[in-house]
């Protein structure tokens, strides 16, 4: 699949005059007998948005970006440079900043070669071009007519298209050349209802790493329309929501969020090696209950999450966190791979050029179990039905994490309920996934919204999860009662 | 560590010892992306254009781990066709990439439809003249080794505070400058030079097998007005031995004083809500309560975007419009949104100036101190962090992580945690009962520590 590789040498390369001659002295120029890694990483990304809003096409952007990030790495000390000129000595000087972290030393000499990446989850194409811009907002126009048309009450609708290529080759020490063009789109749609005075929005959409059609494909983005509107109209007849501890069934897909902050944060190899988790040391111990498997999957077919290579040149790959209970393993980097003595898991992600690159999670989920989720619903005598979340956080010290509800019903004697206000749930890392008393059979991944920040850097991800019965989760309503 | 090599590679210098120039080179930058909207045929347009370089270290355990050398530059243009707006950026600043640039905004535009608020603010309402000087630039020549042996000593100092601080998430030093210039048809065009430092430190501490994290952080636009590096660092152990032993609390509905970095966030929410896009957009909490009680009569919140070396100043907004230093809420009453010209105009009002946000808010300070707080507080609540989001800006509708201390008869008791706090903004901004003198946090907003008179508390 050396296609991608021919791209990205064409599109980043060959502009800035950049052969292999000039990638080996950069190469080279990293290099130092104390250097124990290092890497370039060339970007070029483009973007375009389109705004829709009071039933017109308001404004629309067209980004364009590209760099290099130059690293070299001694033991545990980093130097990093980056720039945005792709020519030569621009470079050149970047990487003698870079290599200056390990002390002076005589330039090496590396000779370069290109490597087929691991995988091909999506193709190599630029979804901007995949639609007319007459017809992606012709796209915009039926979307806020379908959300105008599902229900009188709808007062404002917002939406917005978003189609980003991005191609990135990555060189790394030992002469290694890998490339990966990322396509990556998206679909938003905000709406606000009104009724006798009370106002509430609701909020939907999807994308994958696809073309524009992805959202055509059975009308997929009238889907998201309908649904914002439809939890628009749950939130204008929420009452207040309980306060306190109590028994919580979270719905497939997106509650899947929970994951990510329970567990996932607290599982990237940075904060283990370290040893600043509250998961550091914990290897083969049990930290949820029988039946949990949780997986981090860089190789789902053209998923938000997905990666053919990481932004260091591995290629991802499905890696167990938590296998019938058991904490069975870390996400890496190259960096703390290496320093952990563990093998590298294609984690080694990065907002662009101009950040380092850290453990990142990909498309984070829990395997199904064998419950109908009918069946766990009944089995609750009085709790909380959470279906739809905003986002969470998690403070991976402590393990304390929280992620918010959107849309939340209670269960009265093994029924749904009223619908709820939203509200906070929070709980412990290492304990909750012990919790888990029922794992439903209806594994669902999310609609393809999600981002990650961490350290200041925003990456998408994917979550999900089959419906879960978790005993005991704090429900942060207003509502002693 | 060879720095003669990275400081070649550091070319703040250049932008520092000669800010004029660099400024011009930019101011003649916008001038070439209105000449070619124009000749593209645009009847207006606007663009900005910002370069930055900066050195970041970061030191664990006493020893570098990360030097990083940032090297920013972009520029960004709307043309508008009448009423037809278009909008497109780059990294790239060549003169290829103008064109090219230009030419993006100027094909989207064609796509667009006709929005009768869509243009440039008025020109009378520009920044026109002489700039007032905010006192924002103060470039620091500071080596990578200079910069190690500050994180350090910041380190070296909360790691030394206590025999529990066991562990260290580091310490980071950071140093930027930036020039930044704005323009547009009506032929204003202002630009200037600014500077930002900073140093942090976030180490953990351990009690009893369960482990606490906490930083604490100093940010200036002068080298000279950062806080002791040694300071900072016993100040982040402070907190972290603070947080040992945390528990849970019973569900119960209490008091809640929230310490006055947190209680920022409760103004953020305040700004965010009277913000012209959320009012015309009619999702915000406080649509429609200009002139109206918000807060207790005791309450006056302003901003100063003039404020020298404040860390939010400008003497123009976004939209290139001047600045000035306004009340939004006296005695209590709501009396000015925050506008930019284009929810300006959505709304049949003119533009507060506040394209881009508001700028060094203040709430006038009260008379106690935090002690007489935890007093007036007596059995309550004493929230020092919030999690996550969970705030609904369209009913004010609240509910956060939260940890602190539990607080009776106006003495802390122990430290708590996986606790929620909720409530509804408006009924907490009704139930204000004091604000603190206790302003203690660096950034640009200035407030005491808040005390509302119940809130529901979920725990155990």
């Amino acid at each position: 699949m050396n296609d991608t590789l021919a791209i990205a040498r064409d599109r980043i390369l060959t502009p800035a005059g950049l052969g292999d001659r000039e990638l080996d002295r950069l190469v080279g120029a990293l290099q130092s007998p104390a250097i124990d890694a290092a890497d370039i990483y060339f970007q070029s990304s483009r973007l375009q948005s389109w705004v829709l809003e009071d039933g017109i096409i308001k404004d629309g952007n067209f980004h364009i970006e590209q760099g290099a990030g130059l690293r070299a790495v001694a033991g545990e000390k980093t130097g990093f440079a980056y720039s945005d000129e792709l020519q030569f000595p621009a470079l050149q000087q970047a990487a003698g900043a870079a290599r200056a972290i390990a002390g002076g030393g005589h330039a090496g000499r590396i000779r370069i070669s290109g490597v087929p990446v691991g995988h091909r989850l999506y193709a190599p194409l630029d979804p901007i071009g995949t639609l007319d811009d007459a017809d992606k907002v012709a796209l915009l126009h039926r979307v806020d007519a379908e959300a105008r048309r599902a229900d009188p009450r709808v007062t404002q609708v917002v939406t917005s298209l978003v189609a980003v290529q991005d191609t990135v080759l990555v060189i790394s020490d030992d002469g290694r050349m890998s490339a990966d063009v990322r396509p990556l789109v998206r679909l938003n749609v905000n709406v606000v209802v009104e009724q006798d005075g009370r106002r509430e929005q609701g909020h939907s959409g999807g994308g994958a790493r696809r073309d524009l059609e992805f959202f055509l494909d059975g009308d997929r983005a009238m889907g998201y329309a309908r649904e914002a509107v439809r939890l628009a109209l749950v939130s204008l007849e929420a009452e207040a929501a309980p306060a306190g501890s109590m028994t919580v069934v979270l719905g497939a897909g997106w509650p899947g969020v929970l994951l990510h902050e329970a567990i996932g944060h607290g599982l990237e190899g940075d904060f283990n090696r370290k040893g600043t988790s509250a998961f550091a040391g914990r290897l083969g111990e049990r930290v949820a209950a029988a039946g949990v498997t949780v997986v981090d999957d860089g190789t789902l077919p053209d998923r938000r999450g997905s990666l053919n290579i990481d932004d260091e040149g591995t290629p991802t790959q499905c890696t167990t966190l938590i296998e019938d209970g058991v904490l069975t393993g870390y996400m890496q980097d190259r960096l703390n791979a290496r320093l952990m003595g563990m093998p590298t898991t294609g984690n080694g992600r990065r907002e662009s050029y101009a950040h380092l690159p850290m453990p990142r999670m990909t498309n984070t989920y829990m395997l199904a179990g064998d419950r109908d989720p009918a069946e766990i619903i009944a089995s609750v005598d009085k709790g909380l039905y959470a279906v739809n979340f905003g986002g969470g956080q998690v403070d991976i010290t402590s393990g304390k994490f929280t992620f918010s509800a959107s849309e939340a019903y209670l269960i009265e004697n093994g029924r749904i309920g009223r619908p709820v206000k939203g509200a906070t749930l929070i709980g412990n890392g290492p304990d909750v996934l012990t919790r888990v008393s029922m794992i439903g059979n209806d594994l669902k991944l999310d609609e393809g919204v999600g981002t990650c920040g961490k350290e200041g850097q925003s990456v998408p991800v994917g979550v999900g999860q089959p419906t879960l019965r978790v005993d005991g989760l704090t429900v942060g309503g207003t509502s002693a009662g | 560590m060879d720095n003669r090599n990275i400081d070649t590679a550091h070319p703040a210098t250049d932008a520092a010892t000669n800010p004029a120039e660099p400024l011009d080179r930019l101011r003649q930058k916008i001038q070439d992306l209105l000449a070619e909207a124009r000749r593209r045929g645009a009847s207006a347009a606007e663009a900005a254009v910002s370069t930055s370089t900066g050195l970041e270290v970061g030191v664990r355990l006493g020893e570098v781990e990360t030097v990083e050398h940032t090297r920013d530059q972009g520029l960004w243009i709307s043309v508008y066709f009448g009423h037809r707006k278009g909008s497109a950026s780059t990294s790239d600043l060549s003169m290829g990439a103008i064109r090219d640039t230009v030419e993006k905004a100027c094909a989207i535009a064609g796509h667009t439809q006709e929005d009768t608020c869509a243009g440039l603010a008025p020109a009378s309402l520009m920044a026109t003249g002489a700039l007032p000087d905010l006192d924002l630039n103060h470039p620091w020549d500071i080596d990578v080794d200079e910069a190690m042996r500050l994180a350090i000593a910041c380190e070296d100092a909360a790691r030394g505070a206590d025999p529990r601080i066991v562990n260290s998430e580091g310490a980071s030093f950071s140093s930027h400058a930036g020039l930044q210039v704005y323009g547009n048809s009506h032929g204003f065009v202002g630009g200037y030079p600014s500077t930002r430092h900073g140093l942090s430190c976030a180490v953990i501490g351990k009690q009893d097998d369960a482990m606490q994290r906490d930083h604490w952080w100093t940010t200036a636009r002068a080298p000279g007005d950062l806080d002791d590096p040694a300071a900072v660092g016993r100040r982040a152990a402070e907190r972290t031995l603070s947080r040992l032993g945390a528990r849970r609390l019973g569900t119960c509905e209490v008091p809640v004083l929230f310490r006055a970095e947190v209680a920022a966030g409760l103004l953020r929410h305040l700004t965010g809500a009277i913000h012209g896009a959320s009012l015309y957009r009619k999702t915000s909490f406080l649509l429609d309560r200009l002139g109206e009680q918000i807060l207790p009569a005791f309450v006056r919140v302003s901003e100063d975007p003039l404020k020298p070396r404040g860390l939010a100043s400008a003497a123009f907004d976004s939209d290139g419009v001047a600045t000035r230093p306004k009340d939004l809420v006296t005695d209590g009453v709501l009396s000015s949104y925050l506008l930019d010209h284009y929810s300006a105009c959505k709304l049949g009002l003119q533009s507060t100036g506040n394209a881009g946000g508001a700028r060094n808010l203040s709430v006038d300070l009260g008379d106690l101190d935090r002690d007489g707080m935890l007093r007036a507080l007596g059995t309550g609540l004493y929230v020092t962090e919030l999690m996550g989001q969970g705030v609904n800006n369209v009913t004010g509708d609240y509910s956060r992580g939260a940890s602190g201390f539990w607080v009776e008869n106006g003495e802390i008791c122990h430290p708590v945690e996986e606790i929620t706090i909720a409530g509804n903004l408006l009924d907490m901004y009704r139930g204000l009962v004091a604000i603190g003198n206790d302003c203690d946090f660096p950034g640009s907003t200035t407030t005491g520590s808040w005390l509302i008179d119940r809130m529901m508390v979920a725990g155990e």
